[in-house]
């Protein structure tokens, strides 16, 4: 049962072919085997998810027939669990428990999901890679030898692994859609405010927005529908209807028209990745939608100015960790200052220290119009050329990713590190939908489609990612010891050319 | 890789910052970089910048910044109480309290 999707596994458990408890069982059984070598779980709660499961059981026995009761699910390790520990993949929170759940959370336990645990992630979401955890390295499940992606690293390679059917992320330059392409699996960030940030530990709050981990699109539709929604609590949670996503089965791809973006197929595009995308645009091509080139001329800044307003944005955050209220403190503390400077310097690892000097740099007197209004400009130029572009084209499609997974310790740079997200930080800037679906192999490793929308089309993105999984099976591809057949299903070409 | 992108080493770096300049930033983060470290924080952080600066070639005049992707403003409530009373439970996550109180190192003599 651990190859199924969410939609099959609740018309399994609701035709009765085995029990939540048996699922839960069966994923922490998986966890058990798995996690030892990926190490995409931080935090195991079997007890509770039993009882969850238990509890979902009874429920369905009463006839409750909610789409996700008693599917077993994984929080990325940002969200706020009450009495479970949250520790945002750093020293600074290794015993925090907070004395809440968070706006994702609460809303996914009333859906009827039973909580496994908590993933792995680069400390605080920073970094790409998923080797800023104070928690260790996740591995890629396809390959261990390669990194997840990040920073939703753990709840990627828990999806791919088979250790959970699906899990929540947080994207805010890619977090979301890279790792899902580097695992095989779908990855999907709403607009900027159509789910809860409350209870979701900040990075840079105005790009920070919750999404999800699945095998397919349509099960991203079951979470989101959940998900999704005003929460008062948020002050940038947007008051909007929330759409019918699970309408995605009738969405046509007939008359769609697809935006190709220039800047995305630059010489830095691996040739396979690129060889696999133009063949995924020609599926959609196929089946009625036209293919546009467009232009995003101001795509190459969008890293540069990323990398302003997210560490301001990130140094202003983390000032709140000081020792005091919550978190790490250090060992007796001489005065004030001491234990201000010394807890945080011994509670943050490398790279959350230099994105907080860089934001505190970029914030500081003399060099705040410099850098951050600048910064904040090109973001409203970066806007305008997808309002430009959406003007002509109902979504935008191609590589999530320059290339496919790499190996632990290959990006020691953290500005190679920055370039990974190349295609992804442009939608968190302008704030909108998009998904990363698997559209190929290259050299045995998974990679992406990306497929981007206007603000709010949350519903056209899942629908136009469903009907290109109605075309392909890519995302049916699982890695070999999950497998029904016991191993990666790969046409013989791609098999070949695998080095 | 060349993605459209200068990268930083190859692009006009702006004046790299020396230890004097990192040690005044990481004053005003409260952290502490060591002699040691400092080289080669300075370096990394002035790569960093080097990457930003391509911002520095491109013409914004007369265009609005953008805090908020869909330039939207703080939502109002009304001003009623929305928080219970967890004083206990939340002083239990401090890392030390007592009589109600979060405790740090004596401030004034």
């Amino acid at each position: 049962m651990l190859h199924l999707s969410v939609t099959e596994l609740a018309a399994e458990l609701s035709r009765g072919a085995f029990s939540s408890v048996e699922l839960t069982r069966a994923c922490l059984d998986r966890i058990r085997r798995r996690n030892q070598q990926l190490n995409a779980f931080i935090t195991v709660s079997e007890e509770s998810a039993l009882a969850e499961a238990a509890e979902a059981d009874r429920a369905r026995a009463r006839g409750d027939t909610r789409p996700l009761l008693g599917i077993p699910l994984a929080h990325k390790d940002i969200f706020c669990t009450r009495g479970l520990p949250t520790t945002c993949g750093s020293r600074m929170l290794q015993d925090f428990l907070p004395p809440y759940d968070a706006g994702v959370v609460e809303r996914l336990r009333e859906a009827g999901a039973v909580l496994l645990g908590k993933t792995n992630m680069d400390e605080f979401a920073m970094g790409s890679s998923n080797e800023t955890s104070f928690f260790g390295p996740v591995c890629n499940p396809h390959d261990p030898e390669k990194v997840p992606g990040g920073s939703s690293g753990g709840s990627a390679a828990a999806v791919a692994g088979g250790l959970c059917p699906m899990a929540t992320g947080t994207d805010t330059g890619g977090s979301i859609r890279q790792p899902a392409s580097f695992c095989g699996i779908t990855g999907f960030k709403p607009s900027y405010g159509r789910v809860s940030r409350w209870g979701m530990i900040a990075f840079a709050s105005s790009l920070d927005q919750a999404g999800t981990l699945t095998r397919t699109a349509a099960d991203a539709a079951l979470m989101m529908q959940a998900m999704a929604g005003l929460d008062p609590r948020d002050s940038t949670s947007v008051d909007r209807p929330v759409e019918d996503y699970a309408g995605e089965s009738g969405f046509s791809l007939r008359g769609l028209r697809v935006g190709v973006p220039l800047p995305h197929f630059t010489e830095g595009l691996s040739a396979g990745v690129e060889q696999g995308v133009r063949a995924a645009l020609g599926e959609l091509e196929k089946a009625g939608a036209d293919l546009i080139d467009i232009d995003l001329p101001n795509n190459h800044l969008s890293v540069p100015a990323y990398y302003v307003v997210a560490p301001a944005e990130a140094s202003a955050n983390l000032s709140r960790y000081d020792g005091v209220r919550y978190g790490y403190r250090c060992e007796d503390p001489k005065d004030l200052e001491d234990l201000y400077t010394r807890t945080r310097s011994e509670g943050f690892g490398d790279e959350v220290k230099r994105r907080i000097l860089v934001g505190t740099y970029a914030l500081s007197a003399g060099y705040y119009d410099a850098y951050y209004v600048k910064a904040q400009r090109i973001r409203r130029l970066i806007r305008r050329d997808f309002a430009r572009a959406f003007a002509e084209v109902d979504v935008i499609a191609g590589p999530t990713s320059p290339h496919v997974a790499f190996a632990h310790g290959a990006k020691a740079e953290p500005v190679e590190m920055y370039l990974e997200d190349i295609f992804t930080i442009a939608v968190n800037l302008a704030g909108l939908p998009a998904i990363s679906v698997p559209a190929g192999y290259d050299r045995g490793l998974p990679f992406g489609l990306h497929i981007i929308g206007p603000d709010f089309s949350e519903a056209r993105v899942l629908g136009v990612a469903h009907q290109f999984q109605q075309l392909t099976d890519w995302h049916r591809q699982l890695p070999r010891d999950i497998h029904p057949a016991g191993g990666i299903h790969l046409p013989e070409d791609i098999r070949e050319g695998a080095s | 890789m060349n993605l459209g992108i200068i990268r930083a080493r190859e692009a006009n770096l702006p004046q790299p910052l020396n230890t004097p300049e990192i040690d005044k930033i990481a004053t005003l983060a409260r952290l502490r970089v060591s002699p040691g470290e400092a080289g080669e924080v300075a370096a990394r952080i002035s790569e960093i910048l080097g990457l930003i600066d391509q911002m520095r070639a491109v013409d914004t005049d007369g265009v609005e910044p953008l805090a908020h992707p869909l330039d939207a403003v703080q939502r109002l409530r009304a001003d009623e109480v929305s928080e219970t009373d967890r004083r206990e439970e939340l002083l239990a996550l401090a890392p030390a309290s007592r009589d109600g109180l979060f405790l740090v190192p004596k401030v004034i003599e």
